[in-house]
């Protein structure tokens, strides 16, 4: 059984012994632990000591009372802080000092524990605490194995979709307040914002679900061989109303035939993702040229736009998830920052390439490499 | 409706936000100027002087609303600035502008959440404008 060790500096005896007899026999368990732990407490009963104690000595837990009789606890806490980083601290302060709790807290402590507590209060506080520590060595430990937590998707992930809610909401209100008046025509451009930005959601919902089915690998995939060229031709004639509404030409130059072993929707995801971007992001009257190429070690899918284009120094950022290249042009191009993701994911998926070329305010093409 | 011939400039580059600010503050009686962008209202502040201004704080740079703030002050000092933003919500962070310290470097004299209610809002715009 795996043991922490606490280190416990308070001046008063009875408390030190106290804790170390409650401690020594708890063990703190959770579902997500593999076994129990346990602790191992050393006491101490004044600052300087437990620095001096400190030098060869690494507590996982430091239960530090402030008043103590030489430097107070507030002060062996900075000490702590800077030669013990990993050390989590845990301050004991009487009801009545609530402020140097704050203080503390603020100053690096984990949390405090009110004097007096219960046995109880003691173990509940340990159990926390031994939860946090528990949880921090996992992050890391995933971290290095390379499986990042997506705590940074996540959130970023939560403020794509709560952006369009509070949209919505904001349009709602108006709405259920009259605000615009008791003319009818005067909310037209509220419903159509609304719907709108509802659309936008179901958009990157439906990129969501393509991305977890990528990413959970738990989609049975049926890799087969496929007639490429046939299913661009298809994906071209999806395209057919939004080339439509925005006056660009799509063409297809493709021998008859390429045959590659593919997912039948995944191939058709990056297909559809590449021709739409570069309808939306084309000018007014522009034209898409779609390329494939079958060679014999490898098979190509350029698409060639004439839009806005990509400057240099965006290109990198790319084909990070919710990145959106936001700039007068683009402004008013509804997009979920997720397509290119996807696309490169799915490329890789094949052990393909994708690469960009672009100048902007003349086009921008993507190439992906297939290898055979 | 109260009625005051007050001009406050709104500065946001979510289009939706803008739109349903600016209806919620007229209808409190105040002239609304609105900007997209930290650039478009460097252009505004060329030329006008609002009474009050509320600046979105992540724009096309991450501090817009800040650098906004920074040079408004510079040459209106006494125009207050209010930063709406949602990144406590999101990101947890939060600095108020409550102590003389932070008003110092954060150079606007409030700040709050996009979330804010029509009718708060309104109330620290009074206070602000001191009416």
């Amino acid at each position: 059984m795996e043991k922490l060790k606490i280190l416990v500096v308070d001046d008063e005896p009875g408390i030190c012994s106290g804790i170390n007899r409650i401690l020594s026999r708890h063990m703190v368990g959770f579902p997500f632990m593999d076994e129990d732990i346990g602790f191992d407490v050393q006491e101490t009963y004044t600052g300087e000591d437990a620095i001096t104690l400190l030098e060869n000595y690494t507590p996982d837990i430091i239960l530090l009372d402030n008043k103590l009789p030489g430097m107070l606890g507030i002060d062996v806490l900075d000490h702590i802080k800077r030669k013990n980083p990993e050390t989590t601290v845990l301050m004991i302060t009487s009801y009545a000092s609530l402020d140097l709790a704050v203080q503390a807290t603020n100053r690096g402590a984990h949390d405090f524990i009110p004097k007096p507590f219960s046995p109880q209060e003691l173990k509940s506080a340990i159990e926390t605490v031994t939860k946090h520590i528990f949880l921090k060595r996992m992050t890391r430990k995933l971290n290095k194995e390379g499986k990042q937590i997506r705590f940074q998707f996540l959130s970023v992930l939560s403020h794509e979709l709560k952006t369009p809610l509070n949209a919505i909401e904001g349009y709602l209100r108006i709405m259920e307040d009259r605000q615009a008046g008791n003319d009818l025509d005067a909310y037209d451009k509220i419903i159509d914002r609304s719907l709108l930005r509802v659309k936008g959601m179901r958009n990157l919902i439906m990129d969501l679900l393509d991305l977890t089915k990528i990413e959970s690998g738990k989609k049975k995939r049926k890799v087969m061989p496929l007639n490429v060229a046939d299913i661009a031709r298809m994906s071209v004639d999806t395209m057919g109303p939004i080339s439509i509404q925005k006056d660009v030409k799509i063409y297809l130059d493709s021998p008859p035939e390429i045959t590659y072993n593919f997912d039948h929707e995944e191939i058709e995801i990056i297909l559809n993702n590449l021709f739409s971007n570069a309808i939306k992001y084309n000018i007014e009257g522009g034209r898409v040229d779609v390329n494939l190429e079958d060679l014999q070690d490898r098979i190509i899918i350029s698409v060639r736009d004439t839009g806005i284009g990509i400057s240099e120094s965006e290109i990198p950022r790319l084909f990070g998830e919710f990145v959106r290249i936001r700039n007068e042009q683009t402004k008013h191009i509804s997009g979920t920052g997720l397509g290119l993701s996807i696309i490169k994911k799915l490329t890789q998926l094949y052990k393909g390439k994708v690469s960009v070329e672009s100048k902007p305010g003349e086009g921008t093409t993507f190439r992906l490499e297939f290898p055979r | 409706m109260q009625k005051f011939t007050r001009t406050i400039l709104l500065v946001d580059d979510d289009e939706d936000y803008l739109f349903q600010t600016k209806l919620n503050i007229e209808q409190f009686g105040f002239r609304v100027i609105t900007a997209e962008s930290q650039m478009e209202a460097e252009d505004l502040l060329n030329t006008l002087k609002p009474d009050l201004a509320i600046f979105d704080l992540m724009m096309e740079n991450e501090d817009s609303g800040f650098i906004l703030s920074y040079k408004l002050k510079k040459k209106f000092p006494d125009v207050p600035v209010i930063i709406a933003t949602a990144v406590t919500a999101e990101t947890g962070i939060s600095f108020g502008v409550g102590t003389e310290e932070d008003r110092k470097w954060i150079k606007a004299d409030l700040y709050i959440e996009k979330g804010i209610r029509a009718d708060q809002l309104n109330r620290e715009i009074i206070k602000l404008l001191k009416l």
